[in-house]
């Protein structure tokens, strides 16, 4: 099979605005809502992700010519949570403040719907390359996202970015006053909605016909 | 060769999968482990001397060295006599079973823990022979969670050194502010306890002027009724009151 460099560029960059797994096929909202209040936990988990997903993209599509389509779906579940074990067991022994923030959301992972959605729809049906890149192509749109998100919440909700004060809150003694909804995980929907909003406005063919 | 539908063939794909998988699982999970459980220990340690204050939360000093001052001890709480350590010693594994457990009525459970473990692990800081300062673990419910902390006691065993809590999953924000670090520095120098060991802590809502009142958290009345509760569980008569007294009376 030859490598086609247009294609191989449509499959990794797609994702990012063209066609994002959470701006514009709405999957993999769970996590955006619950890691995203700082943005060193919502990197990781950005990582954690891209990793998955493109590692799962590239086994299952090595071996898809054998999965027998009976099982195929079980066998993806498979591949998916040992890699998600293998991230968790990872962290948890090199990045051990982050996990225990991360906590139950990198085993969550397994049951991200980008990471089912590219290896039913995808890896299934293409070369391991491909694959490889669709994988990291839709991580980085999943992470884009994220840390979008991540950024105005921390920014907005706590005054700090990265761990950093930017405002100094009003607690801390400074002006600001810390937006306390921007904290809680709903404030995720407001932002993403926002974000899709501004999104659609920009590629207007994402825009759904009416009904 | 059979088709990639046949059912050996499933069944084959299965096995080998679920063989190559286990594998590499068991092997991650067994070559990390010890690397893991020295994090484990390392934040524990860390929250030790962060609670006593001998550490600054973001410091790189090596905790190794610091807790060398730090004397792990073991107390059986009835008596408040020291025991030697239990095998396999965890104080949740051990709140749980009911041979290592004691199970608390309504009035007694301050806490909302339900059991206790009869055996705790405190830590003991001494300067020149002397009691410095003493690290009790506390735990107890907040409004989701359970909340899990380290409260270190001056030498004169009524006034706070410090409180740190290591875990728990109370409201970002509202509840979880207990890790606030403005708030945790009010508590030094906080009486907890009067004269006659009774725990006398209260948070507050009102301006907290009295040496035993702290200001409660704002937005987490729950939280903050669960801190005050712990506090006076862990301190009193059915947590570490029985080991205070004897501290008190110098037997240790």
């Amino acid at each position: 099979m030859a490598f086609d460099r247009q294609e191989a560029k449509a499959v990794l960059l797609g994702p990012l605005f063209n066609n994002n797994p959470i701006a514009l096929q709405v999957l993999g909202i769970c996590s955006a809502l619950a890691v995203t209040v700082k943005l060193e936990t919502a990197f990781v988990m950005s990582l954690a992700l891209t990793a998955v997903v493109a590692f799962s993209n590239l086994l299952i599509s090595l071996i898809r010519n054998h999965i027998p389509s009976s099982i195929r779906i079980i066998v993806q579940m498979t591949i998916i949570a040992s890699l998600v074990i293998l991230v968790d067991q990872v962290l948890k022994a090199y990045a051990y403040e982050i996990s225990k923030q991360l906590a139950v959301f990198v085993g969550l992972i397994i049951t991200n719907c980008i990471v089912m959605g590219r290896a039913e729809a995808y890896a299934m049906k293409n070369g391991p390359v491909m694959s490889f890149l669709d994988g990291i192509g839709n991580g980085l749109g999943y992470s884009i996202l994220l840390i979008v998100v991540a950024f105005f919440r921390e920014l907005f909700g706590s005054g700090k970015l990265w761990g950093q004060t930017i405002f100094q809150t009003v607690s801390d003694g400074g002006w600001y006053q810390t937006n306390g909804l921007l904290l809680l995980p709903a404030s995720s929907f407001f932002i993403i909605g926002l974000l899709i909003w501004a999104l659609r406005t920009w590629k207007t063919d994402q825009v759904e016909e009416k009904d | 060769m059979s088709s990639k539908e046949s059912p050996t063939k499933t069944i084959v794909v299965a096995l080998l999968l679920s063989l190559v998988c286990s594998v590499v699982v068991s092997t991650a999970a067994i070559k990390l482990k010890p690397i893991q459980q020295k994090n484990k220990e390392l934040d524990k340690k860390r929250n030790i001397l962060v609670s006593a204050g001998m550490m600054d939360e973001k410091s790189s000093d090596s905790v190794e060295d610091l807790f060398s001052q730090v004397e792990s001890k073991f107390v059986d709480l009835a008596t408040g006599e020291f025991v030697a350590e239990p095998a396999g010693f965890d104080q949740r594994a051990f709140a749980k079973d009911s041979a290592t457990n004691l199970s608390l009525t309504a009035e007694q459970d301050l806490g909302g823990i339900g059991t206790r473990s009869q055996i705790a692990n405190v830590y003991i800081v001494k300067k020149d022979g002397q009691l410095d300062s003493l690290i009790l673990p506390i735990h107890g419910k907040g409004l989701f969670s359970t909340l899990y902390g380290f409260i270190a006691l001056d030498k004169d065993l009524k006034t706070v050194k410090g409180l740190k809590y290591y875990e728990h999953g109370e409201t970002p924000g509202l509840g979880g502010e207990v890790e606030n670090q403005n708030w945790l520095a009010k508590w030094p120098g906080k009486q907890v306890l009067d004269a006659s060991g009774k725990p006398i802590l209260a948070l507050t809502k009102t301006p907290a002027d009295d040496a035993n009142e702290v200001d409660a958290l704002s937005g987490a009345t729950w939280t903050t009724n669960g801190v005050e509760g712990m506090v006076h569980f862990w301190l009193g008569e059915n947590g570490f009151g029985p080991f205070l007294d004897k501290v008190r009376a110098g037997e240790i």
